[in-house]
């Protein structure tokens, strides 16, 4: 049973790990797992992207996943969160486009513009 | 294995090289020599990185600086500035002209702009499977002031100020309900959370269940502490099984932290929830039927007084709250009620969710200010109605509901102004319709929903239905009769003014909001036996344009119902009587001559 100290310390710890604004260590990149996005496939996009991550061993980053984003109409969506940087939106995404948001985005930096939601119009 | 401070990606592709990127790596060879830099500077020739259009392309990591349409002379500058001195030699990148402005997160599109997330704070935020995430996003801070700094009287003062009215559809003051069962004296009280969201086109309660689970849980608790409880149940609909799974995991979650069950967080309050699942009944989003469906019994309604805040589950004290409504709980508590009140307008405080489907670009989930014009919510988050359709109407409010037109799109959206007009919030569903929707048949939509669904145990809801259904079934046969609507509208007054419960009561709704704005389109079907959208297919003639026919006979060798008759070269012609409407030589001409009128 928790004390509310022990909430205190949880809620400091984790907010470190997911925070959404800026100051933040590691990478986290956040599947919409809804049934709007699982109905649209986003199951085989977590998988990619989780064997991706193993396949080149990235230290310091988390895939995990999320609820209802609120776009629907663009499920798959994927967020990506680096320390120091705005969130990047990816939508409409497939396994097949995971490697490359990966490669360029996640690990060096450069979000792939056109997999993302102003790009994508 | 060496360790490189930076890597120069050279791309060696065929545009590139045919643009010289050959030479340009070769400097680089040369100038990194030059310089002393070969043990800290990779080179190395890649692929080709697509950009083929402005190459040679040029990729310095670990920066990621994008330089493009490099040529050997530029090398230097590159060796020099960037890699010997740090500084990215801007004139030469890739410049996207739209890349200052390009958007990349989701928060800077116009689907964002004008919302307001409080209900939907943590959906699409923290993974719903991990109690620690929501600890993070101030969880479980709400229970915590609660239970060690207010009284259950301070906590429904709190609810009561903050103007939070029941997000389910009927819109009742939660405060005030929470202050009936509170003021009900007995040995035993229960707080239920409806999460049956029946409605077609609703997903609002879904997406919270299954993005934030705790965030009712939190609150139920909160609601238990005021009035006097220790159980908890949540109705959520078998139809939802990502949600029932979340909703396990999460209660298992909180009783692990003791967050549920005895004595939470050590001051002496214990509150447990438990989840009972729907069976498929739309009625028992009802609020008795669904206390009856909780007894085991079948969802029938029961009449009112007395209400299930005297005498509810097992004739206890309950009360019964709206997922969403239990969504505001804990920023209400955390944020203060005057935080709330200024959201929103005098009558309706707060954000309301809306589910937009239909004829929209934009399909999902929104959460706006009260008041919010409806006209922002179709055409700037929800990006109008596709191909360049005309906006026609909105129903919301699903089958309780009315249909809003194309003349009211400047609407406010709030609880009252919406009844004005002869609508309703509902639970937030909104479908939207363009100049392809026939309305008579979105009525009988509606109505073939309310009836399937009706429980039959009241004279008006089970007979009533079933007759304005027929009626509206034979409008969109072509069989209407002069004064149809006439009856129609009578038979709609006595069943909202008899049925027992809200399901008979809001029935009619649709049929009356769409005789009131589009009396046009039954009075065509009834008179002129046509459908002006062209979607009742009994009232459709299939013809073909003499014009445009070139007479090469392949509808009529493909029409099943052998209607089509001509000869080769001379416009083939339909006969209407015969025809079975099914659409197969529209697919099949070559020259678009055949239409529906």
């Amino acid at each position: 049973m928790k004390t509310i100290q022990q909430l205190e310390e949880i809620r400091k710890k984790t907010l470190e790990r997911i925070n959404i604004r800026k100051e933040r260590e590691g990478t986290r990149v956040v599947v919409g797992m809804a049934t709007c996005g699982i109905s649209a496939g986003a199951r085989p996009v977590l998988k990619a992207l989780v064997e991706e991550v193993n396949k080149r061993g990235l230290q310091h980053v988390i895939v995990s996943q999320t609820g209802c984003i609120g776009i629907c109409e663009y499920e798959p969506i994927v967020e990506v969160y680096r320390p120091g940087e705005e969130k990047v939106t990816y939508v409409k995404m497939t396994p097949d486009k995971v490697a490359r948001v990966v490669t360029e985005h996640v690990v060096n930096g450069k979000a792939v513009t056109e997999y993302t939601i102003g790009g994508i119009k | 294995m060496e360790i490189f401070r930076s890597h120069v990606l050279i791309c060696a592709g065929t545009g590139c090289t045919s643009s010289g990127s050959h030479n340009v790596a070769g400097t680089f060879d040369r100038l990194i020599k030059e310089e002393g830099l070969e043990k800290e500077v990779k080179i190395v020739r890649t692929g080709c990185f697509g950009l083929c259009e402005v190459g040679p392309v040029v990729i310095v990591y670990p920066e990621g600086a994008f330089y493009s349409r490099v040529k050997e002379e530029d090398v230097e500058a590159i060796v020099k500035e960037h890699l010997v001195k740090g500084r990215i030699v801007k004139r030469l990148l890739y410049q996207e002209s739209l890349d200052k402005d390009q958007i990349k997160s989701l928060d800077q599109v116009d689907f964002y702009k004008k919302q307001m997330r409080i209900a939907l704070r943590n959906c699409g935020v923290i993974d719903p499977e991990n109690i620690d995430e929501y600890i993070a996003m101030d969880g479980y801070k709400a229970i915590a002031k609660v239970l060690t700094e207010m009284t259950p009287e301070q906590v429904i003062e709190e609810i009561k100020k903050s103007g939070l009215r029941g997000r389910g559809g009927a819109g009742f003051p939660t405060g005030m309900k929470w202050q009936f069962a509170y003021n009900s004296k007995d040995d035993k009280k229960y707080v239920c959370c409806n999460a049956d969201e029946g409605d077609p086109g609703a997903f609002m309660d879904r997406s919270v269940l299954e993005g934030d689970p705790h965030s009712v849980l939190e609150a139920m608790t909160i609601a238990g502490y005021a009035i006097g409880s220790d159980q908890g149940y949540i109705y959520v609909r078998a139809e939802y099984p990502i949600a029932v799974k979340r909703l396990e995991i999460a209660i298992e979650q909180a009783r692990e932290y003791g967050l549920l069950g005895k004595n939470i967080l050590g001051t002496g309050f214990s509150f447990d929830i438990d989840l009972k699942m729907g069976a498929g009944a739309f009625v028992c989003g009802e609020e008795t039927a669904l206390l009856n469906s909780i007894e085991g019994g079948r969802g029938e309604p029961r009449p009112r007084p007395p209400f299930p805040a005297v005498k509810g589950l097992w004739q206890k004290p309950t009360i019964l709250n709206n997922v969403e409504t239990y969504a505001n709980i804990c920023r209400i508590i955390l944020k203060g009620a005057d935080w709330f009140a200024g959201i929103g307008t005098e009558r309706s405080k707060g954000t309301k969710v809306f589910a937009l489907g239909g004829k929209i670009n934009n399909t999902g989930l929104v959460e706006i200010p009260m008041g919010t014009p409806l006209r922002d919510v179709i055409y700037e988050i929800g990006g109008g109605c596709p191909n360049g359709k005309a906006f026609k109407a909105v129903q919301t409010g699903g089958p309780s509901g009315g249909c809003i037109p194309a003349e009211h799109v400047d609407i406010p959206i709030e609880y009252d102004t919406l009844v004005q007009i002869g609508s309703m919030m509902g639970s937030g569903g909104m479908i939207v319709m363009d100049e392809d929707n026939c309305m008579v048949d979105i009525a009988k939509f509606f109505l073939q929903f309310t009836c399937d669904e009706s429980c039959g145990k009241c004279v008006p809801c089970r007979i009533g239905t079933k007759r304005m259904l027929e009626i509206l079934t034979n409008i969109t046969e072509g069989k209407g009769k002069e004064g149809d609507i006439e009856r129609l509208e009578r038979l709609a007054l006595n069943i909202k003014e008899s049925a027992l419960c809200a399901l008979g009561q809001t029935a009619p709704n649709p049929v009356l909001s769409t005789i009131r704005y589009f009396r046009d389109e039954y009075e065509a079907h009834i008179g002129d036996r046509k459908c002006p959208a062209g979607v009742c297919t009994a009232l459709l003639e299939y013809v073909i344009d003499e014009d445009k026919c070139k007479g090469c006979g392949i509808c009529a060798r493909n029409c099943p119902a052998d209607c089509i008759s001509g000869q080769k070269n001379t416009p083939y012609v339909i006969d209407g009587d015969k025809c079975i409407k099914c659409g197969t030589c529209i697919e099949k001409c070559p020259f678009d001559a055949i239409s529906k009128k």
